[in-house]
């Protein structure tokens, strides 16, 4: 039962980032109809986003000491970082929750990233056989990926969560059940909390907005949409924006989980169409349903119980997953009929 | 009267052997020679030109950068120029400091991408336009043994980087290629005694391998040198490289009875799989009344600055580390750091190691005919590089050479003071028969 229920804890924060980045995939599709392989790349950014913060965070004032030498000769170097210094004890806290306070530049950076790529690239593919705007956004995540890797090297570059949350909750005991027998980081539960609320933000914009509710009739029937007077093309840019951030915050509370690299959109890449894909796509909640799913259903294709029956099915139980909604619900599951199927 | 005698007189005997002598003598040397010349890549001019094929991009670009440092200061070294590292403690050595058997070393590079087929099409590249003489690089296995075997058939010694499956210099090793790194069964065979030592005989531990074939042999090299110190083994589970995230095999550790993970990961999975059993707070764990340990059999510094603070207390293997006190470690320290701002990586150490002990073959053999050089090489004996008196071993060109021990640096005085050595395992402790492997170095001729 307790292992049971750690896969569970475990499916639930995987999924809660799937979910993330196939929403924001799913908003794009489904508003602006470009299939966007440059969307895990976003999430890439949005992680690089906290490791600039950190960066900036502990730059360091650097004083040689001549009297002690390195292995090779020259000063040894005392570093101090400037926040301490200036601001003693409330500079540490800045240090320590780097992660948290980069979701304040991650949004507005994600923003002013997500509106120029789809002003400056994308919008000139609108019209494009899909085919053409996935080798376009996938050479542009390419080209991504290595600029990051320019500025910030090849190596996994570590995010510390802040020291509060540093160690691993008690679930068990919470639950009533005997201590010590389901315990799981906490910062994967607050992951996993921050995706449902990030979720439920953006269905509530969707769903409790005038704007939300333009763009869900824009992305019903967009020529009506723009019959009536409303410039839906600009609405649009605002959801790949929007699309954007919610990749990028997605991204920045990912960092301390998982040490960020300039290949961390690639590994999500194909993962995240799976999941759209499964999930129906252009549906924001197939989107949601089929990442929490597969994410379960991962987490318990790897118990050792369940690979001692099928082995290698923790490879591959996406993959199955997928042909099989696709044969038996080819629209995935929640789809629209007429979506990619001219 | 004459006397005729129509049979052999003493006088043509004594002819006849003499110029059978001679025959027998000399015209092996004439044969030899003159096969000599007809070598790939022969250097006719005034300079010899060596192929550095290293990644320098995908996941081992840094690593890769570092391999390519260590590389062009052995040739600044083996040109007379620098403080000539480690030339001054390598003995024995005929290097000089005028370049190799008078013609100054100059380079080439290519980009192995940590890709077997990439790798090959970059040393095929400098081997057949740019006229490399030697290929030498690398931080993967599967890259080591598909450039060695290419170099095999082209007739050019290949001089490994990085490369720590037990296969290299196993199954798949070539007469032509040489391996100074260590391998996983040395990595097994002088962290056992430590862990006993550490953590006691009555432990239980749980697998975690890359799927794939170093993982497959550091976790066969591992479970038989814990099990032989009465480990009991409780699982062995094969992971996707590259996972990513880990915490689904990480979650059934938790309540299987383990008390001890060993992490068969290198590079990012490494980082990734040890930062997340951590999180899993393993480290804070009480199992069978024990404190719950993580071991990582192979350490690199460089991928323990992506562990961050995870990796300290964690033990390991590694093949070198940049805070070895010996004359040779310090003297390429000093070297590397002046140049570059920082220690060198063991990557780059084994690498330039390799640059000089063939730079050094060749003078010894007097003469850079592949053959020749590899003979040179075969059973050579050298001490002075940093890690103690070491052999290349003739029989499989694996090098013996003692082990480092390693833990992560709990109190580290500088950004790079990430690893601190626990034991120099000696080089008896981590020898084997060569037969257990299996495999055959083949010709020393080929066609060209």
């Amino acid at each position: 039962m307790d292992a049971i229920l750690l896969q569970l804890l475990n499916g639930l924060d995987k999924g809660g980032a799937y979910a993330l980045i196939a929403l924001g995939l799913t908003l794009v599709f489904g508003t602006l109809g470009v299939v966007n392989f440059a969307h895990g790349a976003l999430f890439m950014l949005g992680a690089f986003c906290a490791v600039a913060l950190r960066k900036l965070l502990t730059l360091e004032k650097v004083v040689l000491d001549t009297e002690n030498l390195t292995a090779w000769g020259t000063p040894t170097e005392i570093r101090t970082p400037y926040v301490e210094t200036w601001f003693g004890e409330f500079g540490a806290v800045l240090v320590n929750y780097s992660v948290p306070l980069s979701i304040l530049v991650a949004i507005p950076v994600m923003l002013v990233i997500g509106v120029a790529m789809e002003r400056g690239l994308i919008k000139h593919f609108y019209r494009r056989p899909h085919a053409e705007q996935i080798l376009v956004t996938f050479g542009l995540a390419i080209v991504l990926q290595e600029v990051i890797k320019h500025f910030f090297g090849a190596n996994p570059i570590p995010q510390p969560m802040p020291e509060n949350f540093a160690g691993a909750a008690d679930v068990g005991a919470m639950l009533g059940m005997d201590p010590n027998v389901i315990v799981y980081p906490w910062w994967r539960l607050i992951y996993f909390a921050f995706s449902v609320a990030v979720i439920a933000a953006v269905f509530a914009f969707l769903q409790f907005t005038t704007f939300g509710m333009v763009v869900r009739a824009g992305m019903a029937d967009r020529e009506t949409v723009g019959l009536i007077g409303i410039d839906i093309d600009k609405r649009f840019t605002a959801m790949f924006g929007l699309a954007a951030v919610v990749a990028g915050v997605a991204g920045v509370m990912y960092t301390p989980l998982l040490p960020p690299d300039y290949h961390l959109g690639m590994d999500f890449l194909v993962l995240t169409f799976v999941v759209v894909v499964v999930g129906g796509m252009g549906s924001l909640p197939g989107a949601v349903a089929a990442g929490f799913l597969l994410g379960i259903l991962q987490s318990f294709a790897s118990m050792t119980e369940v690979k001692d029956i099928i082995p290698g099915i923790d490879q591959i139980i996406i993959y199955l997953v997928a042909v099989i909604i696709l044969l038996v619900r080819p629209r995935g599951l929640l789809g629209r009929k007429g979506v990619m199927e001219s | 009267m004459t006397e005729r005698n129509d049979g052999p007189s003493r006088r043509r005997v004594l002819k006849g052997a003499a110029a059978g002598l001679v025959t027998a003598g000399v015209a092996p040397t004439i044969i030899t020679s003159a096969y000599a010349q007809e070598y790939r890549n022969k250097p006719t001019g005034d300079t010899v030109t060596l192929g550095f094929n290293v990644p320098q991009t995908g996941p081992y670009a840094d690593e890769g950068a570092d391999e390519l440092r260590a590389y062009e200061l052995a040739v600044e070294h083996l040109n007379g120029e620098g403080d000539g590292g480690m030339l001054t403690t390598m003995q024995p050595s005929n290097l000089t400091g005028n370049g190799i058997l008078g013609k100054k070393v100059a380079y080439v590079t290519g980009d192995t991408q940590t890709k077997s087929d990439a790798a090959r099409a970059s040393a095929k590249r400098m081997i057949e336009k740019d006229g490399a003489l030697m290929i030498t690089g690398g931080s993967s296995s599967g890259v080591a043994v598909a450039v060695q075997s290419l170099c095999q058939e082209m007739g050019t010694i290949f001089m490994a980087g990085l490369t720590h499956s037990d296969d290299t210099t196993g199954k798949d090793k070539r007469r032509y290629g040489f391996r100074h790194f260590f391998n996983t069964y040395m990595s097994g065979a002088a962290l056992g005694p430590v862990l006993s030592d550490e953590y006691g005989n009555e432990r239980r531990a749980y697998h975690l391998t890359a799927d794939y074939n170093w993982g497959y042999t550091q976790e066969r090299a591992m479970k038989d040198s814990t099990e032989a110190i009465g480990w009991e083994t409780v699982n062995t589970v094969k992971t996707p490289v590259g996972a990513g995230d880990f915490s689904q095999y990480i979650t059934p550790v938790l309540n299987s009875g383990a008390d001890v993970l060993i992490l068969n990961h290198y590079g990012r999975d490494m980082v990734n799989s040890l930062t997340q059993a951590v999180q899993f707070g393993l480290r804070d764990k009480q199992v069978n009344g024990k404190n719950f340990e993580i071991v990582v059999p192979l350490f690199s510094r460089l991928m323990a600055q992506g562990a961050g603070d995870n990796i300290k207390g964690i033990l390991g293997s590694a093949n070198w580390n940049w805070s070895l006190q010996d004359e040779g470690s310090q003297a390429f320290v000093k070297s590397f750091g002046a140049k570059y701002g920082f220690p060198p990586s063991m990557a780059a150490h084994t690498c330039y190691v390799q640059t000089l002990l063939y730079a050094d073959a060749c003078e010894r053999a007097g003469t850079f005919y592949p053959p020749d050089v590899i003979r040179a090489l075969e059973g050579h004996k050298f001490d002075g590089m940093g890690n103690g008196p070491t052999e290349y071993r003739a029989a499989d060109h694996q090098c013996f050479k003692s082990v480092l021990v390693v833990r992560g640096n709990a109190n580290p005085t500088s950004q790079f003071d990430l690893l601190e050595v626990v034991q120099e395992v000696p080089r008896e402790q981590v020898e084997y028969d060569p037969a257990i492997f299996g495999g055959e170095l083949g010709p020393y001729e080929v066609a060209m």
